[in-house]
């Protein structure tokens, strides 16, 4: 299980390096958030994977049992997932105003409209 | 005493809640943020008072008990960069209340620059790795609508690559907090104190690179070589007063980040040093070469900024290294440094936005005559930009004694001699602007003589050019503080013990009452 969440998350960071080296800002901002994908998939493997044990703490016992999964990872990754989904809803906005500026799809637009622009 | 450690983030945090239900453009909107910075200002003096007398202070937030809970800490470290950003908060949004458009004012410009003073406060007082990164990303997503706020197509592009980076940036923090605590089972500073030592006696590898990826998450906020590309366009693009908070504090909170880590949870790391060292020489001789290039007085101080981190780096990575006598010589450096840079930084990138008002340009060709149209904004820069290169009696002659008395006593020569050679290149490049800007004749005579500037644009720069001549002149106070700081960070135990943590469940299971208060 471990090897296949590892497998994924390298593919994750594979194809989100990729888009981010071209040139449109449209697969930029798909890139990463691909990126952030494979970082939380890596917390959740980092943590520790456990199947089927929940961190609860049974009745009578003051602590939940030793081989128990570990919350804080998940919890970790809730925060995250909240953050880079905030963060790349305001990259899509900007990419949109950009494009709208530019009137095309390139993150660093050719030097013909920029020395239009100086003139 | 626990109120003392949560204002400095409650208080922006009320005060921009309040400006984004009040009218945007009237004068009680104007007065809830100039008060709301005061209070703020105020709030970390008073935190920085305390921790000097009674000593370090944490607070656990919802009253877990550290390491399960939230822990903020307050050190005379974080204690001075919090009155550092309460100061520059000050000044810069009394400045923006002049200089800012309504438009941008329209669409909150006041409350979410109380978001970035709040994010760069929550980041300087947290005890925490994961809250690091949570804090990180509130001060980024506020300086990302600052940069792009108004729409201009320079800001927007600014913005794509400075949310590009940063996004990347990011992701690379998260993967490093989540596989610290898959190694070290911990996220609280003061337990990572212990646990990554351990870790490193073990598998030594395994904490190389868990420091390294915290270098690079680091570095981008800190602008360091060749991490540092989204300065030079961040910086000029948006209204001075934004460009002025970035340089005074941005920064700083990478700089604040890599000491806090390498000085208290990091084992000393021969490796990580010897990079960061060649970094930081890197950072201060390219960034002062790329701005002897710059025709804009914007970018000029844009590039001015990332040499400067170099300063700041060099001392941070002696800090870093295992030397007992130079480590607290370099920690003071870094502090006098931060200090000083913030003020000085923040200041010219205000006077580059008097100059725009005065001339409708910050391009250096165009400009002159500003010394006799302007005199006393031409004697305010004078003294700033003096600061900035180093010269005594002004602040930047102690940050830079300091920097170069550290690499010194580290024996890095060459690493001394790049410092003293970069700032005679920054005298020479702000020369240049007081020449080109304020001392040739104009090529083209004016329209109409500049009109005078509103007290609230001329009010903060007198008052932070006031600040840096005065801590040239009394240096002693601030030094003092910083060697004290100095101790007190690389002690860790009063840290570690003002955190207090609880008993982990292995080794002795707390009680119900104590597991959930």
């Amino acid at each position: 299980m471990i090897a296949i969440l590892a497998i994924t998350a390298g593919g994750l960071f594979a194809v989100g390096a990729y888009l981010l080296l071209t040139r449109s800002a449209v697969r930029l901002v798909l890139g990463l958030a691909l990126l952030s994908h494979a970082a939380l998939l890596s917390i959740f493997v980092a943590g520790g994977l456990v199947r089927a044990k929940p961190p609860l703490i049974p009745d009578g016992a003051i602590a939940p049992p030793p081989d128990a999964a570990d919350a804080v990872p998940q919890a970790l990754m809730l925060t995250a997932i909240v953050i880079s989904f905030a963060i790349t809803a305001f990259a899509a906005v900007l990419v949109q105003q950009l494009v709208r500026d530019a009137g095309r799809d390139e993150s660093d637009p050719p030097t013909a409209r920029d020395a239009e622009d100086r003139a | 005493m626990s109120v003392l450690l949560v204002l400095p983030i409650v208080l922006p945090l009320a005060t921009a809640i309040l400006g984004l239900v009040l009218p945007r453009t009237t004068r009680v909107q104007q007065s809830v943020a100039a008060t709301g910075a005061v209070a703020h200002a105020l709030a970390a003096a008073a935190l920085l008072a305390a921790v000097a007398r009674h000593g370090v202070q944490a607070v656990q937030a919802g009253g877990w008990p550290a390491p399960f809970g939230i822990t903020l800490v307050a050190d005379l470290t974080s204690a001075l960069l919090v009155l550092l950003t309460g100061v520059l908060g000050v000044a810069v949004t009394v400045y923006a209340l002049a200089d800012v458009d309504a438009a941008r004012h329209r669409r909150a410009f006041l409350p979410v620059l109380q978001v970035l003073i709040m994010g760069v406060s929550g980041t300087f007082l947290t005890g925490d790795l994961f809250n690091l990164y949570v804090w990180f990303e509130v001060l980024l997503l506020a300086s990302f609508v600052l940069l792009t706020l108004g729409g201009e197509r320079a800001q927007l592009r600014a913005g794509f690559h400075y949310v590009a980076l940063n996004l990347a940036g990011s992701t690379v923090f998260l993967i490093a907090a989540g596989l610290v605590y898959g190694s070290a089972q911990s996220l609280n500073f003061a337990d990572l104190a212990t646990r990554l030592p351990a870790l490193h006696a073990e598998r030594p590898q395994l904490v190389l690179a868990l420091a390294f990826l915290l270098l690079v998450a680091f570095g981008l906020k800190a602008a360091v070589f060749p991490l540092g590309s989204w300065v030079p366009q961040a910086y000029p693009a948006p209204p001075a007063a934004v460009a002025a908070i970035f340089a005074g504090i941005l920064t700083k909170v990478g700089v604040y980040a890599l000491l806090r880590v390498f000085t208290l949870c990091f084992p000393p790391l021969p490796a990580l040093q010897a990079l960061l060292l060649w970094l930081a020489g890197l950072t201060m001789v390219l960034g002062v070469i790329g701005a002897v290039a710059q025709t804009d007085l914007r970018r000029v101080l844009a590039f001015h900024s990332i040499s400067q981190i170099g300063y700041m780096l060099l001392a941070t990575a002696l800090v870093a290294g295992a030397s007992p006598t130079a480590r607290p010589v370099a920690v003071v450096a870094v502090l006098v440094f931060m200090v000083h840079h913030g003020l000085v930084k923040s200041n010219l990138f205000l006077v580059s936005g008097a100059v725009g008002t005065l001339r409708g340009t910050t391009r250096l060709q165009p400009l002159g005559g500003l010394a006799g149209g302007a005199p006393l904004l031409a004697g305010l820069f004078f003294v700033a930009a003096l600061s900035l290169a180093g010269l005594p009696p002004l602040s930047g002659f102690w940050a830079k004694l300091t920097v170069v008395q550290a690499s010194f006593g580290a024996r890095q020569w060459v690493l001394a001699a790049a410092a003293l050679g970069t700032g005679l290149l920054t005298l020479l490049s702000m020369v240049k602007i007081w020449n080109e800007a304020f001392w040739k004749a104009p090529p083209i005579e004016p329209a109409a003589p500049a009109p005078p500037l509103r007290a609230a644009r001329c009010g903060p720069i007198i008052g932070l050019v006031v600040l840096t001549a005065a801590l040239g002149l009394w240096p002693a106070p601030l030094l003092d503080l910083a060697r004290r700081a100095a101790d007190q960070l690389l002690a860790r135990q009063a840290y570690i013990d003002a955190v207090g943590l609880a008993r982990p469940f292995a080794a002795a299971p707390p009680t119900v009452a104590e597991a959930a208060p």
